[in-house]
């Protein structure tokens, strides 16, 4: 077994000199430094990865933090699910490096009176970042926890004035087969497509991330742009964002197309309603010490007294 | 050196350390020897590993016949024992893996998930039925079973099948790799049923020109 070696429960202080604001960073074309660092580290194989990308510029958000160690940044950063950079959990590490997320822009249609494509430096423009340590609870019964760095989603959603018939927000991956290699298999139907009702999305908890371990995100992990609904299993997290749609109806999202009966549109974390394949009362935490991994799975990931009220009244074995 | 000699001192020890490479690899993998490092989750890489290692040689066991057919090799047979033998090894590798590794001893989960999860009741079946098997490989088994030795090695068949549907039934989407080992599976069973019909045909072509009234033995 590796070595365990002791996580810093703080990002360590960053001078402000070293700190790229994420408008500049945003709309750089190029960052060699960390295509370099991430060359040479592929080399070192085993060895610890330091956090490569551009620092970024955030508060810490205790309140929304859990109080649990923090998995490694290599863990978290080469242990994905991605499936537009191959099945395996590797594949993303690999695959994804070369995927351009300068010039990044978000379009926004559907029931909101601001549509339109947006630049992602303007989204962030004037958005204070801060950093939540979130349990994250993979529906195959491995979860993390993971610092990341990001604004609610609410803050992004309320600029675009969504009008009283937006009943849901559907979310759209990047569809770029040429760059994205796990597109050209007809693994789910592409382009990837993610969504959640409206009040869901509103939620303080529901966190558009642009960080991790207070630099910029790596793009295995869902770079520039992706959703973290922390209650919810990491499907629902959709990454690489480039298309936000307000509808009326509940959006056909991609899980839940592919195998309706395994995957539901709400996807909650909850011990109680298995998988039809495996069960959902245990999970594994990665990175967690030999023999002691597997801790019992909370009802919405630890998060039901801040999101249970959502769901009053609605049979979860039922909307699973 | 004579082919028994060869077998016994070159290709049987070459067949013995082939076998063993994949848990070398392992091994240094978890201690994190020459560099070899098993992920950010060992655990599923080493069980993920040994179940299709298991496979792998279960496939090799039933190629055997195959080629050493087509090939005109007939000396191959030689190393087939072992490389079944190594399929359980692999197999009970696997099982302890996800039995300590996974569920970490817990017994209750074990009962649940080979109750109720079928992709681990197939797998687990599959297992079990791999014991006799390993148990009557032994010369003085084989004579002591005589022509019930046969019979019961046929079960190798139903194995392969519940051993590639398990592998079929866990993944979550990307069924191209299982896919693979199925297409391989069906090649080798199809080429004993073709064989079995073409023997069937020529014995009871045989038993008609002789105008005899018995039905061929056994195909």
């Amino acid at each position: 077994m590796r070595q365990e070696v002791q996580i810093p429960m703080h990002v360590p202080r960053i001078a402000p000199s070293e700190i790229t604001p994420p408008e500049v960073y945003f709309n750089r074309r190029q960052l060699l430094a960390g295509a370099l660092a991430a060359g040479v580290s592929s080399l070192a194989g085993a060895a610890d990865e330091a956090p490569t990308g551009a620092p970024l510029n955030y508060t810490v958000n205790a309140r929304y933090s859990v109080n649990e160690p923090p998995n490694k940044y290599e863990e978290i950063t080469t242990y994905n699910n991605f499936y537009e950079f191959g099945t395996d959990k590797e594949d993303p590490s690999h695959n994804a490096r070369t995927l351009p997320t300068s010039r990044w822009s978000v379009v926004v249609d559907g029931e909101a009176e601001v549509r339109g494509r947006f630049a992602l430096e303007d989204l962030l423009k004037g958005q204070s970042l801060e950093e939540r340590i979130y349990r994250f609870r993979c529906v195959e019964a491995w979860s993390l926890v993971v610092p990341w760095v990001g604004f609610p989603l609410s803050d992004l959603l309320a600029r675009f004035k969504p009008t009283s018939r937006a009943k849901y927000v559907e979310f759209t991956t990047l569809y770029d087969p040429a760059r994205m290699p796990g597109q050209r298999v007809s693994v789910l139907d592409w382009p990837y497509v993610e969504g959640l009702r409206i009040d869901e999305a509103t939620h303080p908890l529901a966190l558009m991330v642009v960080g991790l371990y207070g630099r910029v995100l790596p793009n295995q992990d869902g770079a520039p742009l992706r959703l973290i609904v922390p209650w919810k299993y990491g499907f629902k997290s959709i990454k690489s964002i480039v298309k936000i749609r307000f509808t009326e109806s509940q959006p056909r999202t991609a899980w839940n197309v592919a195998t309706p009966n395994e995957y539901g549109f709400y996807a909650n974390v909850n011990p109680a309603v298995d998988h039809p394949r495996w069960s959902q009362a245990t999970e594994r935490r990665i990175g967690a010490p030999f023999l002691a991994a597997r801790r019992p799975t909370l009802p919405f990931n630890g998060y039901a007294a801040e999101v249970a009220s959502l769901y009053q009244g609605m049979d979860l074995r039922r909307y699973f | 050196m004579n082919v028994t000699e060869r077998y016994r001192f070159i290709y049987k020890p070459l067949v013995f350390a082939a076998s063993l490479i994949p848990l070398a690899w392992l091994v240094c993998g978890a201690f994190g020897w020459l560099g070899f490092d098993l992920g950010a989750d060992p655990v599923k890489k080493l069980e993920h590993e040994c179940g299709k290692t298991a496979l792998n040689l279960l496939l090799l066991t039933l190629a055997v016949t195959p080629v050493r057919t087509l090939l005109h090799l007939p000396q191959l047979l030689r190393l087939r024992r072992m490389l079944g033998l190594f399929a359980f090894f692999y197999a009970v590798l696997h099982f302890t893996v996800y039995l300590v590794l996974d569920l970490e001893l817990n017994f209750a989960t074990l009962g649940a998930d080979i109750a109720k999860r079928p992709y681990i009741t197939i797998g687990f079946t599959a297992l079990m039925l791999l014991i006799p098997l390993a148990a009557t490989s032994t010369n003085g088994m084989m004579r002591r079973l005589g022509r019930r030795w046969q019979s019961l090695h046929r079960l190798v068949y139903v194995i392969a099948i519940l051993g590639v549907w398990h592998f079929y039934w866990q993944v979550k989407r990307d069924v191209r790799e299982p896919l693979v080992y199925a297409g391989i599976l069906a090649a080798l069973l199809l080429y004993r049923l073709v064989r079995a019909r073409t023997t069937l045909r020529a014995a009871v072509k045989l038993t008609s020109r002789s105008g005899s009234a018995t039905a061929p033995e056994r195909t």
